[in-house]
């Protein structure tokens, strides 16, 4: 792969390494999210799939290479993280929830306007809760406060949205309908990029993948990269966290992304087609 | 009827200190109460008692320096409450430790070295005047200092309601759609805080000055739902523990400041019993519903 100025909207990793007390969390890891894509990351627990999302956003500092947004700002880019971060008992409505996705339009004091108010009353009926807006956020099941979340997303209005887990915990129905909204994101040229377990759900709605097992094992069309081989080779990741592990040293890995003893793939398709 | 009148409005309508005393503590109630909400929100109720202690040393050295005298007790009582949040929370951001862990090795420290400086000049009447306040005794300057910090902490909160809340609710989404997430927010509310605190501890004296700030935010939050009502309610119940507590502390003859406190509690418990989401409807909650 050489060296190319990223194309607008795209979002162009350049041998990423991100560290936790500088043991890799995501080890020399390239590739490029086309504008409008949608792709899952994949990989096993501890494969570093929040942490490339949450190093996407620019929450974590890459430790060695780069992640190159172009003209993408933080505001063009929404990001919804795994349930747990947020605090349910808090005494908000739905509808002030929602009304949240306005923050990088409005920001900490500007107005958000009846216009506002009407767009975050169309994101809950795009999300099936048309009739929620006063209720408190404690009183829905984790299902709805998912579909809230989504509609939040929804309001945000990004040209990427970022995904971590979505679908955990969540019944089939749930699961469709909000699926369909990622459809949708995809047929108005978002990019999208989820975390995701379920093989099966991404084989049939994603078009391409990402396979992580902290470092890269595949980046492609998801037939290209759901291989039997790929997710041996997943499988085999230690989840290890060596305290005496050796420096990872500069001229192992030159900054092409070829020559890396961890590469053993066809860098072909780290490019997403 | 003159009777009730009399024990209800009389100590207020003849002495010029009660009023104070009234005025004072209403002065508090309008900037401690919501504060003290949103302290709970924040999984922080803990956090205000830690900060009463840590001003005391800044106290103490004002105390050296110019005796018992409001500015300098105030100005000490400031920064030193202002320094333990910012080490405090230095700390805790610089090494990964939990937040309560070092307020609580911070605020400890400062009430050692607190104690200590006082004991070394003090009287036992000095360390008494400190540690319970003297709602009773406070003079001009001092009600306005209690009013301009009830306004400036109004404003503020006002100001920075909405980040602080959103904060408050999902730090990661704010740190997602905005450069350094609610951290500034997070320290001003922090320096409201302490301002409130030293404000309440010339009324109420360092063993007390969080009273007026948790106790009726926590009974509220067994009446209300939502967030604006709660912050109402909290300072309408600070208001009445500190009328109901004076009049007790007159007509009972027992100290001002332990008083209110205690009729705050006492908002509490009531609240605790009978509110509408309390342990007697908690028990006696009549049939479900259909849906």
């Amino acid at each position: 792969m050489t060296r190319v100025a990223a194309v607008a909207g795209e979002i162009a990793l350049r041998d990423v390494t991100v560290a936790y007390d500088r043991h890799p969390a995501v080890h020399h890891v390239s590739g490029r999210f086309a504008p409008g894509s949608l792709t899952a990351i994949l990989g096993p627990n501890g494969a570093g799939k929040s942490t490339l999302l949450k190093a996407i956003v620019g929450q974590l500092p890459v430790s060695a290479g780069s992640i190159e947004r172009g003209p993408l700002r933080q505001r063009d880019i929404a990001f919804l993280p795994q349930q747990s971060s947020l605090d349910r008992s808090f005494p908000i409505s739905v509808l002030e929830l929602v009304l949240l996705g306005h923050w990088q339009r409005a920001g900490a004091f500007g107005r958000i306007g009846k216009q506002g108010v009407e767009a975050a009353r169309a994101a809950l009926s795009a999300v099936g809760l048309e009739g929620f807006e006063q209720r408190p956020l404690g009183t829905l099941s984790i299902g709805q406060a998912q579909r809230a979340l989504f509609a939040r997303v929804l309001v945000q209005d990004a040209r990427v949205i970022l995904l971590d887990e979505p679908f955990n915990a969540l019944d089939a129905r749930t699961i469709a309908d909000l699926l369909a909204l990622l459809r949708r994101w995809h047929a108005e040229k978002r990019t999208v990029i989820a975390v995701l377990h379920d093989f099966e759900m991404v084989r049939q709605h994603f078009p391409d993948a990402v396979y992580l097992a902290r470092r890269l094992i595949a980046w492609g069309k998801i037939d290209d990269v759901l291989t039997p081989e790929n997710q041996l080779a997943a499988r085999q990741m230690a989840e290890s966290w060596d305290e005496d592990a050796a420096l990872c040293l500069p001229h192992e890995h030159p900054s092409s992304d070829h020559g890396h003893h961890h590469h053993g793939h066809d860098h072909d398709h780290t490019h997403a087609a | 009827m003159t009777a009730v009148a009399d024990f209800l409005f009389g100590p207020f309508a003849e002495f010029a200190f009660m009023r104070r005393a009234l005025v004072a503590c209403c002065a508090l109630a309008l900037g401690s109460a919501p504060i003290g909400v949103v302290l709970m929100l924040r999984r922080m109720s803990l956090f205000g008692e830690a900060m009463s202690h840590a001003i005391l040393p800044g106290a103490a050295v004002g105390f050296l320096i110019a005796g018992f005298s409001l500015p300098a007790i105030s100005i000490g009582g400031v920064i030193a409450g202002l320094v333990v949040a910012l080490l405090a929370g230095a700390a805790t951001r610089a090494t990964d430790q939990r937040e309560d862990a070092s307020f609580a090795a911070f605020y400890l420290i400062a009430l050692a070295l607190g104690v200590t400086l006082i004991s070394t000049r003090g009287s036992a009447v000095d360390v008494m005047q400190i540690l319970f306040g003297s709602v009773l005794a406070v003079d001009d300057p001092a009600l306005l200092l209690l009013g301009a910090v009830a306004s400036l902490t109004l404003l503020i909160f006002a100001i920075i309601y909405r980040p602080l809340l959103a904060d408050g609710f999902d730090p990661e989404f704010l740190r997602s759609v905005q450069r350094g997430g609610g951290t500034l927010y997070h320290f001003i509310f922090l320096g409201l805080v302490v301002v409130n605190l030293v404000a309440a501890f010339q009324a109420l004296g360092s063993l007390m000055a969080v009273g007026l700030m948790m106790l009726p935010a926590l009974a509220a939050r067994y009446w209300c739902r939502s967030l604006v009502s709660g912050m109402l309610v909290a300072v309408l119940i600070a208001m009445l523990s500190a009328y109901c507590g004076l009049l007790l502390s007159y007509h009972a003859d027992l100290p001002s400041g332990p008083s209110v406190v205690l009729l705050g509690g006492a908002a509490y418990v009531l609240s605790l019993v009978f509110g509408r989401h309390g342990l007697v409807l908690l028990w006696h909650r009549g049939r479900h519903l259909e849906a």
